[in-house]
């Protein structure tokens, strides 16, 4: 509604008034998981027959969060979209159509974030015709865009055109009292020049995420030793934020669902009291805890993955097994709530499901509290 | 695999065409470079050929009046060699000329190094055992061949698994860009009644249903040896999981 102009103000057509009634409820609907969704639903019709009104409109619902958080951060929201892998439109226009499906739910946010953070892969091969178009969707974001690499978008021709597009991979910026650190960590130790691949070859290499020839992923000495510099003189208390795009610590290698120098990342974070990382790459819900530092996983707009075999973190609620049926099932987009203390309420908007909402208290309470719903079919 | 000293000059180069056209009918590879190699070894103690194993050599030979022609069981390679010539040095030459005009031949070994793939079972404990008329006495050499041309045809599946022009796509999609390693297609709950098909899928439907549409490609018929590998590949990955059919 902000965006509109208003002619007169105080009052109002029905027709606003309804959308206004709607976008209120949704934006309601869009924090809650399925169960807290029917408690709502059923205190909605309760009320509706208190009132003793006839259900014609959306009524006003009002979700109630748990104990609010204090701290330095002035409470704001931003949302995420992730690892579209696109090819070029006359290819395939599968993903490039899931792209603008994701800036869509973006740009329909109201109010609307204060940022649209992308987590990588936004190319398939790397190609700049890819990258390109990629850019160019994004540009349709209402709301100011921070854009992450990802190893799909790097190992053609080694970032050039990405950096052409959206500057350097690594840095930082302040946000509400958020200090928010943006790593490149897919650098790869070179297994091509030996095997004399092509840049094309290099990077259908890498594009496959189950190919043992290329090596794991790694953030590296030089950024490593840039994040140190970048964090010197920050108090404990300044919460902290950090994208990456492979998660930041160690799940399952042989899909690089890893980072090689995890540890030696986690230990330079170590001294924050609130550290919250968050990665691409996984196309899945995954959420981890280390210490103090809380991982969270982006949903990817082009297709899911499964859970890795083995090492899957604790505190992950799987999502259910996407259905082949429906080419868009598992996919989706989602937003991030972060709490005057620096944690966050990580909302997963999966485009053919009910919103997941992995809150901050269930990461505190270290899954004892506001566990989102379990699915009905876990990953085989 | 061809003993010299048993069998004659002609029926040697029978034998050495037969080998080649069972290399080359399952893609050449491994099988085929190992026996090259066994002959070049033995070629090279023989009398005369002992310099003769490149193509160089046989244009030179070609000049002499009591040359052979050697043609390949492809119809295409061929060495001129001179009368006489051990018939393993020839063999070796037919398939260091084969080898060359066919650089992809190392495929197996450069799939399986690229995908991971679970190995066929072990079948050591067989080894020296009667098995009857059928078989005779299993040797080490049975229990090779067994693993190696098992595995051959799921690593073929792999290939075709993660390659989006063999599997025919249209829009740049292969299988593993959902099921790396395979995972997460569990044909070990085949056949089970698919509600968004209203009937009973086996494995390779829901493969061909992935060809037809995320893939974008045709659906293979049931004994295309692409379905077969892609199926043999699927199978291996899921090694050690018990079958569960009609499981959701």
């Amino acid at each position: 509604m902000k965006d509109r102009p208003k002619k007169m103000p105080g009052i109002k057509s029905i027709e606003t008034k309804h959308m206004e009634e709607r976008e209120e409820l949704f934006r309601g609907l869009y924090d809650l998981d399925r169960r807290s969704f029917l408690k709502v639903s059923a205190a909605a019709l309760g009320a509706i027959a208190g009132a003793g009104v006839t259900p014609h409109s959306f009524q006003p619902v009002t979700v109630a969060h748990a104990q609010p958080a204090t701290g330095k951060v002035q409470q704001f929201r931003f949302a995420y979209i992730s690892d579209s892998h696109l090819y070029e439109r006359s290819l395939n226009d599968r993903f490039v159509n899931a792209l603008m499906r994701a800036v869509d739910d973006v740009n329909a946010m109201d109010p609307q974030p204060d940022f649209v953070f992308y987590g990588g892969d936004l190319a398939q091969l790397g190609q700049a015709k890819e990258l390109e178009l990629g850019a160019q969707i994004l540009k349709n974001l209402k709301a100011p865009l921070k854009v992450m690499v990802g190893e799909h978008d790097w190992y053609l021709d080694m970032g050039e055109k990405w950096r052409e597009l959206f500057g350097p991979p690594t840095y930082s910026f302040d946000h509400k009292g958020v200090h928010c650190v943006v790593l490149n960590s897919v650098v790869e130790k070179d297994f091509w020049t030996e095997r004399k691949l092509t840049p094309m070859q290099r990077m259908q290499t890498v594009a496959g995420l189950d190919n043992g020839v290329q090596s794991p992923f790694s953030v590296g000495a030089d950024q490593r030793k840039w994040l140190e510099n970048d964090l010197k003189g920050k108090p404990a208390d300044t919460p902290i934020i950090v994208f990456s795009h492979s998660p930041l610590y160690k799940l399952y290698k042989n899909w690089n669902f890893w980072t090689d120098d995890a540890e030696e990342v986690q230990a330079i974070l170590k001294r924050f009291n609130s550290v919250v990382v968050f990665h691409g790459h996984t196309h899945q819900m995954l959420t981890n805890r280390i210490g103090n530092i809380h991982f969270h996983g982006f949903l990817s707009t082009a297709w899911p993955w499964p859970y890795a075999p083995q090492g899957l973190p604790e505190l992950t609620v799987q999502m259910s097994r996407p259905d082949p049926f429906n080419p868009n099932d598992g996919c989706g987009n989602g937003s991030v709530l972060v709490h005057p203390d620096g944690l966050v309420d990580k909302i997963y908007n999966l485009w053919n499901r009910n919103p997941v909402t992995v809150s901050r208290t269930y990461m505190l309470s270290r899954g004892a509290k506001d566990k989102p719903s379990v699915p009905v079919r876990k990953s085989y | 695999m061809m003993k010299q000293d048993v069998i004659g000059k002609s029926a040697l180069l029978l034998a050495v065409a037969a080998a080649c056209v069972a290399s080359a009918a399952c893609g050449g590879g491994q099988g085929a470079e190992r026996p090259a190699a066994n002959a070049q070894k033995e070629g090279s103690s023989g009398a005369g050929a002992a310099s003769g194993n490149g193509p160089q050599t046989v244009s030179t030979a070609s000049l002499a009046p009591n040359n052979v022609e050697v043609l390949l069981c492809d119809g295409k390679t061929k060495v001129n060699v001179p009368a006489g010539t051990p018939g393993t040095a020839i063999a070796g030459q037919l398939m260091a000329e084969w080898m060359r005009k066919n650089p992809s031949s190392t495929w197996e070994a450069e799939e399986r190094e690229r995908h991971t793939l679970q190995p066929a079972a072990d079948n050591s404990a067989l080894i020296g055992q009667v098995e009857g008329q059928t078989y005779g006495r299993i040797t080490a050499q049975d229990v090779a061949l067994w693993k190696t041309e098992t595995e051959r045809v799921a690593t073929a599946g792999s290939r075709v698994f993660h390659n989006a022009e063999e599997l025919g796509s249209t829009v740049g999609v292969s299988c593993d860009m959902c099921h790396p390693h395979a995972a997460n297609t569990h044909p070990e709950t085949y056949p089970k009644f698919q509600p968004q098909l209203g009937r009973v899928a086996l494995l390779r439907d829901m493969i061909n249903w992935c060809i037809e549409h995320p893939v974008r490609g045709k659906a293979l018929a049931s004994d295309d040896p692409r379905m077969r590998a892609l199926e043999a590949y699927i199978l291996a990955q899921r090694k050690g999981k018990a079958l569960e059919y009609g499981k959701h």
